[in-house]
Formats: C-alpha cells, sequence, structure tokens
C-alpha cells in the first residue's frame, strides 16, 4: 500500500491506498514546521484504517513549501550564479531582471567566465580554469553556500558545466552546486534564473526533506519517499534535496492526476475548488497540458516545466455581495470557520450561499436561512457562469471535454455546465490531490537541438524518444509502463541544413519493489 | 522635433513590434532587456524623423541576422552591432550620422536602439521592411535604388568582416548568410550606407512611432476593457498603412513546419468556433498568405498577424501550436511598399507564390 500526501498552505491531505483502492482519507491542519502536520496525518490514516507501516511500500508527498519559500523571500541561502559563455552574453548579466529583495534576500553574486558553446558545439571560447578558479576564491570569500552553472547551449552540451560544477566543489569543500542543462531548457536566462532559484533553495530543501523522513521514520514507515514534480512525475528525496525546484507546481498538478484517476478520463477539464480560487487546468492523456510561455514566479521569468492553469477568484471562502452579485476575488481564506454565516460569523461566503440553496451541508443551514432565495439563486448562477466561461477559455478544440470538480469546495460547480455538459464529481473528490500524489508516475524527457539530414527525420526521432525512455527506465519506471506522451519539433529558423528542436516525454509507473532505495534510481540523472 | 526613447516606451514597442513581425522576426523580449540596460544605466536614445535628418547625413541600416532561437542562448556580449557599425564606418572613413532599422518587425526593432543608446547617435524614425521580411535584399533601400554593401558583419568574438557586392544586394545577403552560419547562427550587421536625403526617398517612414503606438493601443485597450482589435484598426486608419481587420476568429488546428535552405515554412489553419470556416496560412518564417477556401484573403507584402484572442498578443510561428485561441489580423502595407518594383523583391513572386498581389483592402472578407 502507498501514502499520498499534500501539504498545502492551509490543509495537509493524506490518503492510504492500495494498488488503485483509496482505503482512507483524512484532512488535517498544516502546521508551520510540516513535519509535525504529517505525523498527525498518518497517525489519522492508521485510525481510520488500521494498517502495519512496514507494509507501506511508498510515501508521496506533494509540498508548496519550496515556492512559498521564493514568494515570502524567506530561508533562501546565499547563492553565486556562475555563467559561463564569455564574450557573448555580457550585455545582460546574471540575475538580470530580478526583483531587488530577492537578490538581497539570496545575497546574490553573478560571475561571467569564458567557455560556453555554439549552437552546432563548437566552443565559443576555451574554459579558463584560473578564472574558474579565481571565481571559486571570491565565492568562498563572500561565505556563499550555494552556485548556479549555466552555460550557453548546455542543454546539447552539458560537459563544460559539469566540469566547472567539479572544480567548484572541489574548491570550496561543502558548496551546494547546481547546473543548469539539469534544470531547464533552451533560453539561457529562463534557464539560468531556474538554476538559481534551486541553488537558493538547497538549503531549505535539505532541512525539509531531513523533517519529511523524520516524520516518516518516527511513524515507523521505512518506505521509501518520493516528491511530486510540477509535471505529475515523482522524484526520490536525494533528488529532492538537488532540485526542490522541480517541485513548485506539484500542487495543481496532484489535482489535476488525482482527477483523472478517480474519473477514469485522460482527456478532461478539471476544476480545482479550494477556499481562495478555482483553479482550472486541462488534462491530456492523463497529464497536464504544460504552459508554453514563460512561467514568472515573484517577478523572475522561468522555464519550468508548469501545467497550464487559469485560476479564478472563486473559492470556499470567496466573499459574496448580493445585488448585482459578485463573488470574490477576496476571500476569508481558512478564517472561513470563524467568519462564514454558516459557522456564527458575519460575512456572506460562497460556503454560505451553497448551504443556503441546500447543496452543501456544513455549519448550521438556519443561520443561512434569512436570505433571499432569488438572491441566493442568482449568486449560484453567476459562479455558474463565471466557471463555464473560464472552463471554455482553456478548451483547446470544438469538441465538448468533460469536465472533474474535485477540492474541498468542489459542490460549487454546478451539476451542469454550460458548454461541457455533466460535471463528474468522482468518490474522494475532495482529497484528489494527496490521491494524485500518491498515484504519480516517472518521467524522461529530452529537449535538444538535432541536425536531421534529408530522409533521417524517422531516424532521428526514434532515436530521440527511446533516449527518452530510457531516461525514464533510469528515473524508477517500470520498462513495460512507459510511453510516449509528448513529441514537439521546432525547426530552428533562418539556417539551413535543418537543424531542428526535438522535444520527448516518456512516463511510466514506478516500480513498486522494495529494492528501489538500492538501485539508486534517479540519483543516475 | 526629436523625441526620447523612454524606459516605460519600450514594453509597448516591443508588443507592436512583435504585431509588425508578421509571426517573425524572433521575440523581442531579449533585445527589450538589452535596451532596458542601457537605458537604466543611464544612456538615452534619440528618435529623429526622416525629415529631421540633414541632407549629407550618412545613415547606416543596423540589425542582427540569423535564427532568433539562438539569440535567447547565446545572448551577445552588447558590443557586437556597434563594433559593426565602427567596422562600417572604417571601411567608409565616415563617421555615421544617425542609424536606422532594417526592419520594424520583431527583435530587429530592438537591436538598432541598442546601438543608439551605446554609440550615442540618433535613431531615424523608419525602417526598411515596415514588417519582418527573411532577406536583406528585401528592403526598400534597395528597391528604390540604394546599395546594401558594403555591409559590415560582426560576431560575440568581435570578429568582422565586410563584404562587398557592389549593387547585387541579393548576393550581398548569400554571402552574409554563409558567414552568419559561421560565426555561430547569429551575427550583427550593419549595411546600406546612405544619405539622408536617400532615407527621406527610399526609408518606411513612422515606423518605430507605429509600433509604439500599436503596442500602447493595444496594452491601453485590455486596461479600459476595450476591444483591443478595434483600436489597432483605428490607430492603422490613422497611419501610412491605411488599414487594419480581423480575418477570423477561431482556433489553431493544425500547425505544418518543416526546414529548408534556413528557413521555416509551413502551414496553419484556424478554424471558426463552430468549425464551419477555416483559413489557412502559409508562412516562410512570416506569414505570407491567407487562404480561404482556396480564395485568397491577404497576401504579402501586405502584414498577417496571429494574435491571442483575448489579449491581442502576437504570437511568432514558432509558437504557434494546436488549440491556441487566436485572431488572424491582416494589414494594408504603406503605398512605398506596393510599387511594381518593390513587388519584384518582396511580393507574392519572390517567394514562390503563385497568386498574384492584390491589395488586402480589395478583398472580400469572409
Amino acid at each position: 500500500m502507498r501514502i499520498g500526501i499534500d501539504v498545502g498552505g492551509t490543509n495537509t491531505d493524506a490518503v492510504l491506498m492500495d494498488a488503485r483502492r483509496v482505503l482512507a482519507e483524512v484532512k488535517t491542519s498544516t502546521t508551520p514546521d510540516v513535519t509535525s502536520g504529517i505525523v498527525t496525518a498518518i497517525a489519522e490514516l492508521r485510525k481510520a484504517s488500521p494498517f502495519d507501516p512496514l507494509d507501506v511500500q511508498a510515501v508521496m508527498i506533494g509540498t508548496t513549501h519550496f515556492i512559498n519559500a521564493i514568494v515570502e523571500a524567506n530561508r533562501l541561502a546565499p547563492t553565486a550564479a556562475v555563467r559561463l559563455g564569455l564574450p557573448a552574453t555580457r550585455a545582460l548579466p546574471p540575475l538580470v531582471g530580478w526583483p531587488d529583495h530577492l537578490v538581497a534576500a539570496i545575497k546574490g553574486e553573478g560571475y561571467l567566465c569564458h567557455g560556453g558553446n555554439e549552437y552546432d558545439g563548437r566552443l565559443i571560447s576555451h574554459l579558463d580554469r584560473d578564472e574558474i578558479k579565481r571565481v571559486a576564491d571570491d565565492i568562498a570569500l563572500k561565505g556563499i553556500r550555494s552556485i548556479a552553472v549555466s552555460s550557453v547551449y548546455s542543454p546539447a552540451n552539458p560537459e563544460l558545466e559539469v566540469e566547472v560544477g567539479d572544480i567548484l566543489s572541489e574548491h570550496i569543500p561543502g558548496v551546494a552546486v547546481s547546473l543548469s542543462h539539469e534544470l531547464g531548457r533552451m533560453g539561457l536566462l529562463e534557464r539560468e534564473n531556474a538554476t538559481v532559484i534551486n541553488a537558493c533553495l538547497r538549503e531549505l530543501a535539505g532541512h525539509i526533506c531531513d523533517g519529511l523522513s523524520g516524520a516518516l521514520t518516527d511513524a515507523g514507515i521505512r518506505a521509501p519517499l518520493f516528491l511530486s514534480q510540477n509535471d505529475g512525475t515523482l522524484m526520490d528525496v536525494d533528488f529532492a534535496r538537488r532540485y526542490p525546484v522541480a517541485t513548485f507546481a506539484s500542487g495543481p498538478t496532484n489535482s489535476m492526476r488525482g482527477a483523472a484517476f478517480l474519473s477514469g478520463l485522460g482527456d478532461c477539464a478539471v476544476i480545482d475548488v479550494g477556499g481562495t480560487t478555482s483553479d482550472i487546468g486541462i488534462l491530456q492523456n492523463g497529464f497536464p497540458r504544460e504552459a508554453t510561455t514563460e512561467v514568472s514566479v515573484s517577478g523572475i521569468r522561468t522555464n519550468f516545466r508548469m501545467p497550464d492553469v487559469l485560476s479564478i477568484g472563486i473559492g470556499g471562502g470567496s466573499r459574496v455581495r448580493l445585488g448585482e452579485p459578485t463573488v470574490g476575488p477576496d476571500s476569508v481564506g481558512y478564517r472561513i470557520r470563524q467568519e462564514g454565516l454558516v459557522f456564527g460569523g458575519d460575512t456572506l461566503t460562497a460556503t454560505d450561499i451553497a448551504v443556503a440553496a441546500g447543496i452543501a451541508e456544513i455549519g448550521d443551514p438556519d443561520l443561512v436561512a434569512h436570505l433571499d432565495r432569488s438572491l441566493v439563486d442568482a449568486v449560484l448562477a453567476h459562479m455558474s457562469r463565471e466557471i463555464a466561461s473560464a472552463v471554455d477559455r482553456m478548451r483547446t478544440s470544438a469538441t465538448p471535454l468533460p469536465v472533474v470538480a474535485v477540492g474541498g469546495g468542489n459542490i460549487l460547480v454546478p451539476d451542469v455546465l454550460e458548454g461541457s455538459g455533466k460535471v463528474h464529481r468522482p468518490e474522494h473528490s475532495g482529497v484528489a490531490n494527496a490521491i494524485g500524489a500518491a498515484i504519480a508516475q516517472v518521467g524522461g524527457e529530452v529537449d535538444r537541438i538535432f541536425a536531421v539530414a534529408s530522409g533521417t527525420r524517422e531516424t532521428v526521432l526514434d532515436a530521440a524518444k527511446q533516449e527518452a525512455v530510457d531516461r525514464a527506465v533510469a528515473a524508477g519506471a517500470r520498462p513495460q509502463t512507459v510511453q510516449i506522451v509528448e513529441v514537439e519539433e521546432v525547426p530552428l529558423a533562418y539556417l539551413p541544413g535543418n537543424v531542428t528542436r526535438i522535444r520527448v516525454k516518456a512516463v511510466g509507473d514506478l516500480v513498486f519493489e522494495p529494492a528501489l532505495t538500492d538501485t539508486g534510481a534517479r540519483r543516475a540523472h | 522635433m526629436p523625441t526620447d526613447i523612454t524606459l516605460t516606451d519600450l514594453p509597448d514597442l516591443a508588443r507592436g513590434a512583435a504585431l509588425l513581425g508578421t509571426g517573425g522576426g524572433g521575440d523581442p523580449y531579449i533585445g527589450l532587456l538589452l535596451v532596458s540596460e542601457e537605458l537604466r544605466r543611464g544612456r538615452t536614445i534619440t528618435l529623429l524623423t526622416t525629415d529631421e535628418v540633414h541632407d549629407n547625413d550618412l545613415v547606416v541600416a543596423s540589425a542582427f541576422m540569423g535564427a532568433p532561437t539562438v539569440v535567447v542562448e547565446k545572448i551577445p556580449s552588447g558590443d557586437e552591432p556597434v563594433t559593426a557599425l565602427r567596422t562600417l564606418e572604417k571601411r567608409l572613413g565616415r563617421t555615421v550620422d544617425a542609424i536606422i532599422p532594417m526592419e520594424c518587425g520583431g527583435l530587429n526593432s530592438m537591436i538598432p536602439l541598442l546601438v543608439a543608446a551605446r554609440a550615442g547617435i540618433p535613431i531615424v524614425d523608419g525602417d526598411g521592411m515596415g514588417r519582418a521580411f527573411p532577406e536583406l535584399q528585401m528592403e526598400t533601400f534597395g528597391v528604390y535604388g540604394v546599395a546594401g554593401s558594403p555591409i559590415a558583419i560582426c560576431d560575440s568574438n568581435g570578429h568582422t568582416t565586410v563584404i562587398d557586392t557592389g549593387t547585387d544586394n541579393k548576393q550581398m545577403e548569400w554571402l552574409a548568410r554563409g558567414v552568419t552560419i559561421r560565426m555561430g547562427g547569429v551575427s550583427y550587421i550593419a549595411e546600406y550606407p546612405m544619405t539622408g536625403a536617400e532615407v527621406r526617398r527610399t526609408a518606411i517612414p513612422g515606423t518605430m512611432s507605429l509600433a509604439l503606438r500599436l503596442g500602447r493601443c493595444i496594452r491601453e485597450a485590455r486596461e479600459q476593457h476595450q476591444d483591443p482589435f478595434e483600436a489597432l484598426s483605428r490607430a492603422l486608419e490613422r497611419s501610412i498603412y491605411g488599414s487594419g481587420r480581423v480575418l477570423l476568429e477561431g482556433k489553431v488546428i493544425d500547425v505544418e513546419r518543416r526546414s529548408s535552405d534556413g528557413f521555416v515554412r509551413g502551414t496553419a489553419t484556424v478554424s471558426s468556433f463552430d468549425g464551419d470556416t477555416a483559413v489557412t496560412l502559409t508562412f516562410q518564417n512570416e506569414h505570407l498568405v491567407a487562404h480561404h477556401n482556396g480564395r485568397v484573403l491577404a497576401i504579402v507584402p501586405d502584414l498577417i498577424s496571429v494574435l491571442d484572442a483575448q489579449t491581442a498578443n502576437p504570437i511568432t510561428t514558432e509558437s504557434l501550436r494546436y488549440g491556441q485561441r487566436v485572431k488572424i489580423f491582416a494589414m494594408s502595407t504603406p503605398a512605398i511598399m506596393r510599387s511594381p518594383e518593390a513587388l519584384e523583391v518582396f511580393g507574392p513572386q519572390a517567394f514562390g507564390l503563385k497568386d498574384p498581389w492584390t491589395p488586402v483592402e480589395e478583398l472580400t472578407s469572409i
């Protein structure tokens, strides 16, 4: 059996699953130290469905901790960015375009060095090892403990980053090194930014991963611990220590994957209604559709693999104004149990409307009995229209797309949505996010520039696909289950010779053999 | 009167330039960052109208050449386009008085601004393409008799070369393209040295300030919850371009790209939401022609851009993908781009299209 846990800003949800069966589900409050909240959640699960901790084969956790640390500019390590590319790239040094407060929060230092590759693999300039050593001395002198290394065209030519990472590690004992080719795609600045974000989270990731592992040990669980990544796949805890940035958008991803699992739909729209917002995403082949444009995190431009999510300000705690009705975007959030009318508070919320309309049973319905039924209906109709229109904006074809409603506030989504038809509301949909964590898969991706000589396109594509499959298997996927879920080709303009950027993603089910931790899966990245 | 381009102008200018890029020319974002950094360092950019250039001034066109996808990885040192300019000056034995953009569409709207800021010389409000085109001979400067040569080319290592093909601008393009590939897929150029009088005779005037106005009107319409497409049409009617209209609103239902001879060629099909009407776009880096049931709706050199249906943000041909909700927007070109000699250089036949050129405003819409 497996345990899936979603640590959100307000709630920590947990599920116990045996293969595809949900044995128990619990909702507890998130605690500031995370660990005790998880200990509580596991204890509650055991109360709901007694199990021997040694029977747990894997624990999967989705957390918003790392993205929140960036948003709050809190608990970030002093970080240096070392870029290889001189004399090119000098016009825009590392950390360009970053908000000042974040540069200050990471005591950010940028270094430009020689090296880097051309699009065809030739060197821009030779690596200068003495230059790197001088940079290492300066970094050590400044007391910086984490370094992001980026190099021009490193997604196609990672060698220089690896070499420089080794030199830096050798010269600065104990320093953490993050390499850009492991974190991002083409687009130097966005990839470098992602690497710097990762670097400044490394220490926090160490603490959190220790805490999570400790919580499991305390609960008597010996099973491996995995964290959810943005794209719905998993990484093991040692990988998470090194690549915390990969957890950034795991929250919405887990909800969507959970919705796919619970509803049995691989292609659908998912509405996850929380306390403050409804997040709408699209599932394709059971995986969230990724955003194609650059994603800004706290004002920093990145090219993370993030799900394409549209958020609207309608949630269970959204403040409702009658008359020409409006709902949200302001919300009482986690204070709903004090401030909502049905809980004896004096703020009219979306939850109160649902209770007054008789579609939800929570709190004291007498406290909303005075509400004019026609006004209540008008608010419901308003929310229904807003949600329907948001779903419509996310739809990508004229064919009707099934809609699945999940999350604690999913009751706010009407049974029939204009333009989409009947809304699926599967069992356990309130904890879809924790289920999404529990059923996550592992993936492998290739994103590189290939020279495609005439008549060789199929051969080149096949090679890229095989490499993606191999990477998925190396990351712990059971080979028989691995399938290609995405193939994208973008020819590079203006250059002869059919130079093409090919992106392939393969995913598969996680191997659940206990031997997993011994094989070093996902450490062979 | 000369005006300054300010930090707050740049995002609007980039947006407008992406619109005039007609799907090609690259995302102006890197250029926007490059120029923003210069202005933050206290440098200034002065924009001159074509009337403000003196007859005997030496004016040179400035641009990057090559793959925009390379620029987002191999960011310039910032010196390259200035070094190209200095190299050309040395060759000509004269100091350049002002620069002019080669093309106002896409990333190349920004590179000349970088040169203006760094070299401290004014930039002329106008360009040689009025949009984006894939090749160096496709400029009104050359159409009306200015030689592109000598052209100075510089890479990020500061290596330079000068190519002189006399009055053969097509051969200049051919040789410069080869050098650019050897330089790592992107180079920075200074070309079409000409007098102020020649600028007035051959340039498309006011295109930089037009890009700025168009970009601004998209943003302001969005902020005021008005229709950005109507705002664009109104702004174009007040310009030398004359008109702009939505050909179709719908979803991208097919994109097919292939790379040949150094260009991205392909087609994209947009279908109306009810599925009844479809428009097919044919592109070679930039959109060349829009067809509906085999009938031409708009054709090069008139401008065809694909914009996000809600935000009116321009979408490049490289980032077009299945499922995007878009509006196809067509704009007429100024008269200077529609003469027989102009059409010979960048009309439909120059791109191997069979359809004859007809002004977009004379074609019936769907």
